[in-house]
């Protein structure tokens, strides 16, 4: 079967996906399941959504190049997808406008999501009060210290953000949370999951909705350059704004694809959030995948400048493009992309997220090593204004 | 025939229901499972529920979410369990022992080697939280290779169809819990649960235990009249976290508690 294929039926990437869920949440999966086969089919839901991404996210998306950083590299010339120009900053919001439409569509009144670093959590609430569904924000206790202005941002939207004590208090216990809220509250209810992860049909149906990226960069590219790149690079915490360019590439198979994880620290130390790179294959959150985990099976803490790539899975999607080849994982430090964020912002006048900057500090190695005819197309995910305090304080100041 | 299965006919023929309580293994310390399993046992327990603890009990609310973390502050393993249920084999041969859990902490141990280990250290039945049948073929056969009862979570919102293909894979008894989702959510209505009872004994004559809303004597009792099972968790957990620092407090109040279900539900 071809890669572009996948999933099958039941949600499988080869061994990896599925639906590994309790009994309890099987009926609200499968409601949601012949929802999206639904309207995925349906030109007028199809049609509402492209309007939607046009008028108020703000679609196309251009690309940008990177002239001067591809000068001072000396090699391959770096283009930039801009998801960065999107409404509220990121690629966040082409899911959560899709997931949200969907709701609207199924009778839901109320919508509920988990939130790491805030990103999802504003994106969901932006639609939430765009269509005027109630909005419950589930959010570990230490992320939510950390991300204060995004807890504002999220109440000023109109969503009520619920602190979560349990665990390590961080993404997945959100996430926990949130599978409760779900069971509980069914009836009424559509929990819009942030990435390419959980039960299926979420890895399928966030892809779908993230693919517009890869889409228009395919168009783009060729259109600027008259031809394909050479490698593509993005991001990988989760993996959708990873997946959403790689997905329409797949099947050209001379095309490069490089998934970074967060080093933290250093893969040496521990400290990092890289499944891909150093976990091994388990079952968490509804699907088998790469996980971080102990000896005997215990969900460990990750660790990353960024908060958006602090999570101890990633989508299977991925899991089963590392296995096949398809796509190469790598890792880049804390250190390294600070390095690309600042390298970045002074070369182009571009202020990147700290995920962003992981794919940046990417592109920063790999370019010098290609010819200066070759193209390297890099998503440029999420703009840093939400960064600053994070990166002032690893440089000592306090903003 | 399962220790399980022997289990329900001989209280079928006594005309009583099941009492299960639950304690999650390691909880409040090692050292203190067996000990409480006997106690449990010696207050009228027919079957123990032991929990596995793992670090993401999407299922499980806060009460036992909480009794997870401190089993996990000392690192209770999948093997920790089995060593436990091993133990307490030594001195009870009887009282079956269903062990409930996640999937990860299996999959690292790999299917085989956990129920070949199971079936060593004398465990009956597994219930696996989060792995469908239709996910959970490999297991299924490697634990019913080794004579152990695969049981399954069934909920308000199971069709008709759902409970028939569920009810197909378990053997044992079946699980019936609360849409409240969570363990240890929700008050009891005993109108709508005898409802769902009908649905679940018109496909499947396997006993049904139903595990939620049970609070103390009284609720044991009521559910008691309705269901095959009664399955009770939060209620003990919470004396545990109580008494937490104290082993013998929490012997002398779970003791009581379940000492006290099991004559209401025996009462004529």
């Amino acid at each position: 079967m071809k890669l572009t294929e996948l999933p099958d039926a039941r949600g499988h990437f080869g061994p990896y996906g599925g639906v590994f869920v309790a009994e309890t949440l099987m009926a609200p999966i499968e409601e949601l399941r012949l929802a999206y086969e639904r309207y995925m089919r349906d030109p007028d839901f199809l049609a509402e959504l492209d309007a939607d991404l046009q008028h108020y996210v703000g679609r196309p998306s251009p690309i940008y190049h990177a002239e001067r950083l591809s000068r001072e590299l000396g090699g391959a010339q770096i283009y930039l997808k801009r998801e960065d120009l999107n409404h509220t900053g990121a690629h966040k919001v082409n899911n959560t406008i899709g997931q949200a439409l969907l709701a609207r569509r199924m009778g839901k009144t109320r919508i509920i999501a988990e939130t790491g670093a805030g990103q999802h959590g504003v994106a969901t609430a932006t639609v939430a009060a765009r269509l005027g569904l109630e909005c419950v924000i589930y959010m570990g206790e230490v992320d939510a210290a950390r991300q204060e202005a995004n807890v504002y941002r999220m109440r000023l939207l109109g969503a009520e953000v619920r602190t979560v004590s349990s665990g390590s208090k961080t993404l997945k216990d959100a996430l926990n949370e949130a599978m409760r809220d779900w069971v509980a509250n069914v009836d009424n209810t559509f929990y819009i999951i942030g990435t390419v992860a959980g039960p299926h049909p979420y890895p399928v149906m966030v892809r779908d909705f993230q693919a517009v990226i890869g889409r228009e960069a395919c168009e783009q590219i060729q259109a600027m350059t008259g031809r394909l790149p050479d490698a593509l690079i993005a991001c990988v915490g989760g993996g959708s704004n990873a997946i959403g360019l790689f997905y329409p590439f797949l099947g050209d198979e001379q095309i490069a694809i490089y998934g970074v994880e967060a080093a933290g620290d250093g893969l040496e130390t521990g400290r990092h959030a890289a499944p891909l790179c150093a976990g091994r294959p388990g079952v968490l959150h509804g699907n088998r995948t790469y996980l971080m985990e102990d000896v005997d099976g215990q969900i460990i803490e990750t660790h990353s400048i960024s908060a958006g790539l602090d999570y101890p899975g990633v989508g299977p999607e991925h899991a089963w493009l590392k296995d096949s080849g398809r796509a190469q994982y790598v890792t880049i430090t804390d250190e390294e992309a600070l390095q690309g964020f600042h390298r970045l912002t002074r070369t182009e006048g571009i202020i990147p997220a700290l995920e962003s900057s992981h794919a940046i500090a990417q592109s920063i190695k790999l370019a010098p090593q290609m010819t200066s005819d070759a193209i390297l197309l890099v998503n440029l995910s999420g703009r840093g204004d939400k960064d600053m305090h994070t990166v002032a304080a690893f440089e000592g100041l306090k903003l | 025939m399962s220790r399980i299965e022997n289990c329900f006919m001989a209280l079928r023929t006594q005309g009583r229901t099941a009492l299960i309580p639950f304690i999650t293994a390691g909880d409040p310390g090692k050292e203190d499972t067996v000990p409480l399993m006997h106690t449990l046992v010696a207050q009228g327990a027919d079957i123990l529920e032991l929990g596995v603890p793992f670090s993401d009990p999407m299922a499980d609310g806060p009460v036992i979410q909480r009794a997870s973390e401190r089993a996990l502050a000392h690192h209770t393993s999948l093997h920790d369990v089995l060593e436990m249920v091993r133990t307490f084999r030594e001195t009870d041969a009887d009282t079956p022992v269903v062990l409930m859990g996640y999937l990860n902490p299996i999959e690292v141990m790999g299917y085989q080697a956990f129920a070949e280990a199971a079936a060593k250290a004398g465990i009956d039945g597994v219930l696996t939280v989060d792995i469908p049948p239709e996910e959970g073929e490999e297991l299924l056969a490697a634990l019913r290779v080794r004579h152990i009862d695969p049981i399954y979570l069934l909920a308000p919102t199971s069709t008709p169809e759902r409970i028939r293909s569920l009810t197909a894979s378990a053997s044992g008894f079946v699980y019936y819990v609360s849409l409240k989702g969570v363990t240890g959510a929700g008050n009891l209505d005993l109108d709508a649960v005898r409802a769902k009872l009908g649905e679940i004994r018109a496909v499947t004559g396997l006993p049904v235990g139903v595990g939620f809303g049970i609070k103390d004597a009284a609720t044991a009792r009521a559910m008691s009249e309705i269901a095959d099972a009664v399955v009770v968790g939060s209620a003990i957990v919470s004396l545990v976290e109580r008494h937490a620092d104290d082993p013998e407090a929490i012997r002398k109040a779970i003791g009581r508690l379940v000492g006290e279900m099991r004559q209401a539900m025996d009462t004529e």
